[in-house]
């Protein structure tokens, strides 16, 4: 794989802030020491009971497009404080500080390259950027990337991981649920493919427009997908939730996802199902 | 029409309104005439500088009023020949979202609203306005019979949120709003959305995508409810009043920020202090927006309905 060559850029560093530095790592499900050569080999995976790290766009670039045919773009638009919100501390620092800490434009990353071949209209969500929340620039570069799959006849692959919509832009982000689902209608109407992979945790406004709008939905293993969060659940019923509930495997099992895909396997399943799209 | 139930900020005009009724029953007894007077042009007073200098968080105090008129008043008080329509087919009926066949001023309609309680026991039955996925979709249906009929669709937005429950998870919440939003994007007949009291979060939206969506003076519209946004980037249930601020989610808010048409007027003190008054503006208003609508042909009214949804962001470039 092509990151590891590359130490100089930020994909290194983010990396290594997401998990613990050293030459190692202790995988969170099964304890198994993995050396971290080898957990990249694995696409983030562990060898041993295939629990997925969580990983930012750069790294799904990397596992799905043709080497160096993903072109970025509309990485300008950056996040705006309309409302002057101030909550703890000013949205405004909160932007300045996730440009800082992820080098990334915002939540989301977007663009367009080949898979096998094939062209692709992509987004892909960052966790690490403010819980990978949906304000007014992620609706936006949504919308964008489905133009751009309209006017190319490119199908639409987004990977959502959310916290869901962002409160610091408070209706403004509300509203990007109903203007990423008109969209979306366009394409269903022209049918144009759209692929959502959901991974882990998706959650909130997200799920509840583009995530859950797929001709098919794909999710990771073990991700956490939901509507309401698993906390605001619990208050709400006041009692724990059963082991595994909202994970992909129960998703699954209650008809809400397609097919649950190992990272390893995502970019053959990807080119077998803009195959059986066609043209 | 006097409230039982008043506010915190109302009870200096309460107040006041009790010692002038006091002063009122004396009087026979005594010339006090010019006092009542005096004190009857200070309860007005106070009046307008209390509920015309609103705090957000007073607005969605008055938006949750238990007295204020909720979606089945305006559909008894605006509508003729309504005739409820019930369930999902696919799990079962939601009272927490109602809908069904009305005619408005001679024509026929589809209405679709969240539907709260009046008490515990309405409210148990109701959900507190609280959908489950079966009420989206029902309101999926609704719209999609509407649409086959070529019948208006109006849609009367009053919830706290959708349910937050293991159920509600289980059988996709998410899935059921997220279709209402692109089958509502691309609708074939008109969409008129009216804001009567709480619009919270993905369970309001879930109804609320439209040609025109009016607001309630006195109603709220948000990403999140204040308390739960107080409890989430505060951590502590203290600061809704700041939540509230900070979300500018009153209609005046809104429609400086693009996202409602129009503001619908509520009597001084809110909707519920003279119901009849409502009633009268919502159906003219509907009237008038339905008919503007109608002008339109299909593609059009679509494309503008996307567009308008297309414009909502505000970003740096
Ligand atoms: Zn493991």
């Amino acid at each position: 794989m092509a990151w590891f060559l590359r130490t100089k850029d930020n994909i290194t560093e983010k990396t290594q802030r997401e998990m613990p530095d050293g030459l190692w790592t202790k995988c969170p499900t099964c304890s198994d020491i993995i050396y971290k050569r080898q957990l990249e080999e694995n696409l983030f995976s562990c060898p041993k009971c295939n629990f997925h790290f969580r990983i930012g766009s750069e790294e799904f670039i990397d596992i799905i497009f043709d080497q160096g045919t993903f072109t970025e773009t509309n990485n300008n638009l950056i996040s705006s404080d309309t409302l002057n919100f101030v909550d703890t501390k000013p949205y405004k620092d909160r932007i300045i500080d996730a440009h800082k800490k992820t080098n990334l434009g915002d939540a989301i990353t977007t663009g367009h390259g080949l898979v096998e071949g094939h062209k692709l209209s992509f987004g892909c969500m960052n966790f690490n950027f403010i819980g990978g929340s949906m304000g007014s620039v992620v609706g936006e570069k949504i919308f964008r990337a489905a133009k751009y799959s309209l006017e190319h006849k490119a199908p639409l692959l987004i990977i959502t991981t959310s916290g869901g919509a962002r409160m610091q832009e408070a209706a403004l982000s509300l509203m990007q649920m109903a203007k990423t689902s008109a969209i979306l209608g366009e394409l269903a109407e022209a049918s144009i493919a759209y692929i959502t992979l959901l991974t882990d945790p998706t959650t909130g406004g997200v799920t509840a427009s583009y995530g859950m709008l797929g001709d098919v939905i794909l999710a990771e293993p073990g991700a956490l997908i939901g509507f309401a969060g698993p906390r605001v659940i619990e208050q709400t019923i006041r009692r724990k939730l059963p082991a595994g509930f909202q994970r992909s495997e129960f998703l699954l099992e209650k008809g809400f996802v397609d097919t649950i895909v190992p990272r390893k396997d995502l970019k053959k399943t990807l080119v077998q199902m803009i195959n059986w799209f066609g043209k | 029409m006097s409230s039982k139930i008043i506010l915190d900020f109302e009870k200096p005009i309460v107040e006041l309104e009790k010692k002038i009724e006091e002063m009122k029953l004396m009087s026979n007894d005594l010339d006090i005439s010019s006092e009542i007077v005096f004190l009857e042009k200070k309860v007005n007073d106070l009046k307008l500088q209390v509920y015309k200098q609103l705090t957000r968080w007073q607005r969605v105090q008055i938006a949750r009023h238990p007295e204020r008129p909720l979606t089945l008043d305006y559909i008894h008080n605006c509508f003729d020949s309504f005739i409820e329509l019930h369930g999902d087919r696919k799990f079962k009926d939601d009272p927490a979202i109602i809908g069904g066949f009305a005619e408005l001023d001679g024509s026929p309609v589809m209405i679709v609203g969240h539907q709260k309680g009046r008490d515990t026991k309405s409210n148990l039955y109701r959900n507190f306005g609280m959908s489950n996925p079966e009420g989206y979709r029902k309101a999926n249906r609704l719209f999609a019979m509407a649409e086959k009929f070529n019948r208006p669709v109006i849609t009367f937005l009053d919830t706290p949120g959708a349910f937050p429950g293991i159920e509600a998870e289980e059988r996709g919440q998410a899935e059921a709003i997220a279709r209402n939003l692109m089958q509502m994007s691309s609708l074939k007949v008109p969409i008129v959305i009216v804001i009567i009291g709480e619009g919270a979060s993905g369970g309001a939206i879930g109804i609320g995508v439209g040609d025109r969506v009016l607001m309630f003076e006195n109603s709220w519209y948000s990403v999140i409810s204040p308390e739960s946004c107080s409890s989430i980037l505060w951590r502590s249930w203290d600061f809704k009043e700041q939540a509230a601020e900070a979300l500018q989610l009153t209609a005046v808010d809104l429609k400086k920020q693009g996202i409602i048409d129009e503001i619908i007027e509520e009597p001084i003190g809110g909707a519920h202090k003279d119901p009849d008054f409502m009633f009268k503006i919502v159906k003219s208003t509907l009237i008038k927006e339905i008919k503007q609508l109608q002008k339109l042909s299909q593609d059009k009214l679509i494309k503008n309905r996307r567009e308008k949804f297309y414009q909502m962001g505000v970003w740096n470039e």
